[in-house]
């Protein structure tokens, strides 16, 4: 019962062209059957996350942890909520990331779980940036 | 199955059979001459009931399965093509699908009267035990068959519910991954849950069979809680207990009826009747009624692990409850205090169950929290606390005795009285769950309303004329074929009138022989075309925001009737929220956004749409269509008929089923006065 060879081939490795995306905005890619965030995170949303005390959160890792080094601006992670996977909306909530709709979690401009009831940060999955303005997701 | 039988067929075939497979002996030993206690009560008619419900889901279930699409690109038109184009498939939908609440209901019953009466306790204990089975073996059965049709809750209700068991520690994420088959919620999960949607209920039937094997060895408990002592304590099953159960069975039908025929939609979710969108999750992910209290255990917990563990632990605690609650005196009807805590339970469980349809923040959470102890602490604290220090009252010395002296009727009036308020309080919360901080659309009247409702076959005229006119150009109507619109109980055009119709519109078909796609004129047999190729053309043309397909627009489209509202609904039969948004929609654009209300470029303010900034401009304005009937050119008048329109393209079927419901329920009341006189008269000397 677990996957067949289809479904595991559908799920390579993609490529994501990250030229169309402008500062403070958005993309939205599926890949494996999850929705994969990519954000152009603007500098105020890079300061608030660093800005904050790692030990305080309820998943403590640091927004440089989060990201590709040289690529601060880019924020990749997987549009699930870890409550009971929901869809997070980006650029909703009190602290400039994601804010769940299903049970009012809230994520920072990190992805990192401030408020709400979802015990984990929206995970990243592994990811490589190919040339600057391409990464491949897988 | 109470040992051999003495039954002696006196036909020489049946004798001949009989001595090699005596199957008629045992059915004559466990359902014809086997003895029921004489002082039964109406409560132990579910029983029955619940075979009922059973052998009539397993019924409708293996026809629908005849006809349904097990494949997320399928599905969900499958089910929507079996209702409209199935001979009376739309009968077996309402019926499958109220069954399983009406299933779920029967059996809430059955547990209380279980726990009421002690009817778990010593020689009962595998008895109960096993019907904690079935009741996992529903469930289960239950949450894989609502995921079936697809549609947005369906989807959603998989994802969160599979997602429960991520949080079992190292084997959480396989366990997971072997549900999905892939690495989300996908065609492969849809695929292995019909699969067992499928197969569960004929394991269901097999654990009933030892349920009932377990039931007839131990015999059936009674009201008094006391055992069986002599002949005179009992009646033969066959005529008495027969004839009682069919009587409880037919009124049970009669409720069961007012679902199917009038109020097919009252329990569902109106957002099941759009496909399932993996890039959206609907505002509420709220579970079918029948798992709301449970759901609410899971989400008062903060800990996700924990939350699952009691959410589980609240069903597995049942299997204890033979050793938790050791008291021995059986019924509650002898022991004032835990009937009294008996009643604080069962309002305790419809609570939860009205928390668990609420959203999970501030006065909600803190709610939950405190039933969630208290429906543990009944099974934990009060019942084998009770069992030490309570003074049951006296028991009865026999059955027989108890039946001379017979008691009032107050504790079924009072039951009934807390049952009714629990479905009303649990239908209530799942729709107040659907918030609405915003206007709701104001009511309107409805030719189709109410039980005898019919659609006004000028105004669906008119509708379709709006449709094609304005709101085609942007919204398709894939379900709708053009030989629909000279269906009996639609528009009603002729067969000529559909013809030249059809031939209007430009079809496209192929390869020919050249390989090549081609256009011809429509035929009755073809669908309505859709205004753009694909979803991601109807967006991008749209300023991104795609307009949704109006087959079921009408159904798919709801806003919240507060308390106490919706239970007058339910007795009223109102159903119409689709077409009166609709209206609201239509008529609710307005030039200016008030004050403190900001719109969005490309947006416009409509009152009654949630949020209020809607992407389609007003589409419709006064004099825009002329209508040949003379009808008056106002949006209003555009409105109230294109909704009309769209609600018999929703249900092209309301017509049959309202006469249907009719003709059944006149017979079912019949009926079941025949069964309860004939009932009085078999009983006449028992009691």
């Amino acid at each position: 019962m677990n996957p067949d060879a289809a479904t595991i081939a559908a799920g390579a490795p993609i490529e994501v062209d990250l030229s169309p995306v402008a500062e403070g905005q958005d993309i939205k890619v599926f890949w494996r059957g999850k929705p994969i965030y990519i954000m152009n995170r603007t500098k105020k949303q890079i300061e608030e996350a660093r800005a904050v005390a790692v030990d305080s959160l309820r998943d403590p890792q640091s927004d440089e942890s989060r990201v590709k080094a040289g690529h601060d601006n880019w924020l990749v992670v997987i549009g699930i909520c870890t409550h009971l996977g929901c869809i997070p909306i980006a650029y909703e909530g009190n602290y400039d990331g994601f804010f769940c709709p299903c049970h009012g979690s809230q994520y920072d401009s990190s992805g990192r779980i401030r408020q709400g009831p979802a015990p984990l940060n929206l995970a990243v999955p592994p990811y490589q940036f190919v040339s600057d303005t391409k990464i491949q997701i897988g | 199955m109470s040992g051999p039988s003495d039954y002696q067929p006196s036909h020489p075939a049946l004798k001949w059979i009989e001595r090699r497979l005596p199957i008629m002996g045992l059915v004559h030993s466990s359902f014809v001459a086997y003895p029921t206690p004489r002082n039964l009560n109406y409560w132990w008619t579910f029983g029955a009931i619940l075979s009922f419900m059973l052998g009539a889901q397993i019924l409708t279930g293996v026809i629908l399965a005849m006809h349904y699409t097990p494949n997320a690109d399928l599905a969900f038109r499958s089910v929507e093509l079996l209702v409209r184009d199935v001979n009376y498939g739309w009968l077996l939908r309402n019926m499958h699908a109220a069954g399983a609440s009406m299933f779920f209901f029967a059996v809430y019953v059955h547990m209380f009267r279980g726990l009421y009466y002690g009817s778990y306790k010593e020689p009962r204990e595998v008895l109960w035990i096993l019907g904690v089975i079935i009741y996992l073996l529903m469930m289960a059965t239950g949450f894989m068959g609502y995921v079936l049709p697809w549609g947005q809750m369906s989807f959603w209700g998989a994802t969160v519910i599979t997602n429960l068991f991520s949080a079992i520690p190292y084997v959480g994420d396989s366990i997971v991954t072997l549900l999905w088959g892939g690495y989300s919620v996908g065609n492969p999960t849809l695929n292995r849950f019909f699969s067992l949607h499928y197969l569960l209920p004929f394991l269901i039937a097999g654990v009933v069979v030892l349920h009932v094997w377990a039931l007839h060895v131990a015999g059936q408990g009674n009201p008094t809680g006391v055992d069986v002592k002599s002949e005179k304590d009992t009646v033969p099953f066959t005529p008495y207990a027969t004839i009682k159960d069919l009587f409880g069975v037919s009124v049970f039908l009669l409720l069961f009826c007012w679902f199917i025929f009038y109020m097919p939609n009252y329990l569902g979710d109106a957002d099941n009747y759009i496909p399932a969108n993996p890039g959206v999750t609907p505002q509420h992910i709220v579970p079918e009624w029948y798992y709301l209290p449970f759901y609410a255990i899971l989400r008062s917990i903060p800990n996700k692990l924990a939350g699952v563990i009691a959410m589980f632990s609240a069903i597995i605690v049942l299997v204890f409850l033979p050793w938790l609650d050791t008291a021995k005196t059986r019924s509650c009807k002898y022991r004032p205090l835990a009937k009294q805590f008996f009643w604080l339970f069962v309002v305790t469980c419809i609570l939860l169950g009205y928390l668990g349809a609420q959203p999970p923040e501030g006065v909600y959470v803190i709610l939950g929290r405190i039933l969630t102890v208290c429906y543990f602490a009944y099974f934990l604290i009060v019942m084998p606390l009770l069992s030490r220090i309570e003074t049951p009252r006296p028991l009865p010395n026999s059955i027989a005795d108890d039946v001379l002296a017979k008691s009032g009727v107050k504790a079924a009036v009072s039951a009934i009285v807390a049952l009714v308020v629990a479905g009303g309080l649990l239908a209530g919360g799942v729709q107040s769950a659907r918030a609405a901080e915003e206007t709701t659309p104001p009511s309107q009247t409805w030719s189709f309303s109410g039980p005898f409702g019919k659609y006004d076959r000028g105004a669906l005229q008119r509708g379709l004329k709006v449709y094609k006119e304005v709101c085609s150009n942007c919204h398709a109507l894939s379900y709708i074929a053009f030989r629909n619109i000279g269906d009996p109980g639609g528009p009603g055009y002729s067969e000529a009138q559909v013809k030249a119709f059809a031939a209007e519109y430009k079809i496209k078909d192929g390869p020919n022989d050249q390989g090549e796609m081609f256009e011809r004129p429509g035929r009755p047999a073809d669908y309505f075309p859709s205004p753009f190729p694909n979803e991601q053309a109807a967006r991008a043309a749209n300023g991104g925001a795609a307009p949704p397909d109006l087959s079921l627009i009408a159904k798919a489209r709801s806003y919240e009737r507060g308390f106490p509202q919706f239970i007058f609904d339910f007795f009223t039969q109102f159903q119409e929220q689709g077409p009166n948004y609709i209206v609201g929609i239509l008529t609710g654009f307005e030039d200016k956004a008030p004050a403190g209300v900001t719109i969005p470029d490309g947006s416009y303010y409509n009152k009654y749409f949630p949020g209020h900034a809607i992407k389609m401009p007003k589409p419709l304005s006064d004099g825009q269509i002329t209508f040949d009937d003379g009808s008056p050119a106002t949006v209003q008048q555009y409105a109230h008929d294109v909704a009309t329109f769209l609600m018999w393209a929703a249900e092209p079927h309301m017509e049959d089923r309202k006469k249907l419901g009719m003709q059944v329920f006149i017979f079912l009341i019949i009926f079941a006065g025949l069964m309860y006189f004939t009932k009085k008269k078999v009983w006449a000397d028992a009691h």
